[in-house]
């Protein structure tokens, strides 16, 4: 791999930018290796660079349908936070940030994390006392989250309009950790990164089939570029998890909505941090590009066809120009959308299946970008280890039949 | 946005519509006597398949009954919407698009 470093930019600027390599290689899959991760985006690169650098499991490919980056992690408004809830959720995205706050550094690849606050705002006496308990529970768990009066929050977000509308801001949670990263950063750092430790990356590889040996265990996966062997396989697919798990007889509580997000003709840094309203329903930060990136909420119905329905983000914008009504006359420059897998708590499932060998990290939903490097990192150490992580411990499977479910659903009252 | 053909009042917007989630899940009839396993999967466990769903909507703008829809989750594409009571037309749910 070749090393970033200013030295090396001075170098190869001084020479015309020639002799840069590929960032990885394109190799052909070999008929076996010791573990397959379904799925390049953020989430299975992650495990793969994981498994090759923590438990020096370097005999890995991910298999991607598609190219690496081209799901969720390239569709998604890049958020960054981890003031959860409850203490099991508050832990596994503080263990991401963590990660997020070193993560250029280790894979020497510029992610472009940028801890630029997150403000949650408050519009009713509810959604005031539901934040408050978020702060003081985030704050017991040691996570930051602090509450902001609206001209505080007015004074941390100058262009928010605090007064005069359907919805009047009567106070924000503002995490300062929080903030934004580079999406398509974060796939190609972890891709560059494995692909150095001995990680195959297939692109343009479909997985059509699971093999299971006599005993029930896995023993291969069919793919369209053949078959490949290998005792241990991560499901990291995010909508289409179901798709792939039922093909190995494995059903999961799970269902797959088209969620959509869009992004304004690019302007000057105007935009200083990251806003999100639940109640109302609408997500914006800027880009480094200069773009407004906005989010918006689910479609009504279930879908897998990374489309939704015009009226969802035109909801989302009319939130938009009520609370920042400088951007009413703002174009609009791309939209389009993403299939999410839902759980009926709203947290994700990462460990086994009940398949030996078969493992899954799913149910990220409406918010799994965040939890990125986390995320990786425990389900490479489940993959690694055949038994949960401590901070993935409480996120089985098994939760919904005994009743142990992290309901940030209930929590936040809407999809996060 | 979709076009929806309530069985009642015709084709309306969507937005005229909630939708309701997978159609057909039969409530165990004494919950006492079922497992845990089958508890879980009476809430949670839904079809979630690509290709043909049958759910329900509920025509809250309009008429106000629930109905029952088959829909290629694929495409979007509404193959068939028919009363609550009534068996699902062919393609049966699950099918390949």
């Amino acid at each position: 791999m070749q090393r970033f470093s200013g030295l090396s930019l001075l170098r190869r600027g001084l020479g015309g930018q020639r002799g840069w390599q590929p960032q990885w290689r394109h190799p052909d899959p070999k008929p076996a290796y010791d573990a397959l991760i379904i799925g390049g985006g953020g989430h299975g690169l992650g495990t793969a660079y994981y498994l090759a650098s923590e438990h020096r499991l370097t005999n890995v490919a991910v298999l991607e349908k598609g190219w690496i980056g081209g799901g969720n992690t390239g569709r998604n408004t890049t958020i960054i936070r981890s003031n959860y809830l409850f203490p099991e959720s508050a832990a596994l995205y503080d263990h991401a940030v963590k990660l997020w706050e070193g993560l250029s550094q280790v894979l020497n690849y510029n992610v472009m994390f940028s801890q630029r606050g997150v403000l949650m705002l408050a519009h009713t006496v509810h959604d005031v006392q539901v934040a408050k308990r978020h702060v003081h529970a985030n704050r017991a768990a040691g996570v930051d989250n602090e509450w902001l009066t609206p001209p505080e929050a007015r004074a941390f977000c100058p262009l928010l309009n605090i007064g005069d509308i359907r919805y009047p801001v009567r106070g924000a949670a503002l995490q300062r950790r929080g903030g934004t990263a580079r999406h398509d950063a974060v796939a190609w750092g972890y891709a560059r990164a494995a692909d150095a430790l001995g990680v195959d990356i297939i692109e343009n590889c479909e997985v059509t089939g699971i093999r299971r040996n006599t005993v029930g265990a896995v023993e291969a996966v069919e793919t369209t570029r053949g078959t490949i062997r290998a005792p241990r396989v991560g499901v990291a697919a995010a909508g289409h998890t179901s798709v792939i798990l039922k093909m190995a007889d494995v059903e999961l509580p799970l269902e797959s909505y088209p969620l959509q997000a869009l992004v304004s003709e690019p302007v000057k840094p105007v935009f200083p941090c990251v806003v999100m309203s639940n109640t109302i329903h609408a997500y914006i930060s800027q880009s480094d590009k200069g773009e407004l990136v906005i989010g918006a909420g689910t479609d009504a119905y279930t879908s897998y066809t990374q489309r939704g329905g015009p009226h969802i983000t035109s909801h989302a914008l009319e939130a938009i120009c009520e609370l920042f009504p400088m951007f009413r006359r703002m174009r609009m420059l791309r939209c389009w959308g993403g299939i999410v897998d839902v759980t009926p708590d709203r947290s994700p499932i990462i460990g086994k299946t009940g398949v030996p060998g078969l493992y899954v990290n799913c149910g990220w939903g409406t918010g799994g970008f965040k939890a990125t490097p986390g995320s990786a990192h425990v389900f490479a150490w489940t993959i690694a280890r055949d038994e949960p992580h401590p901070l993935n411990a409480p996120f089985t499977l098994e939760r919904f039949r005994d009743g142990n479910l992290i309901d940030e659903a209930a929590a936040a009252a809407v999809a996060h | 946005m979709l076009l929806i053909d309530c069985p009642y009042c015709g084709e309306r917007p969507e937005p005229e519509f909630v939708y309701g989630g997978q159609a057909h899940v039969a409530r165990p009839r004494v919950p006492a006597e079922v497992s845990a396993e089958e508890w879980a999967h009476y809430l949670y466990l839904r079809d979630n398949s690509r290709g043909v769903h049958a759910e329900r909507w509920r025509h809250t703008h309009g008429c106000g009954r629930f109905f029952n829809a088959l829909r290629d989750t694929s495409s979007d594409q509404f193959l068939a919407t028919y009363k609550v009571g009534e068996a699902p037309p062919s393609p049966a749910p699950g099918s390949p698009p």
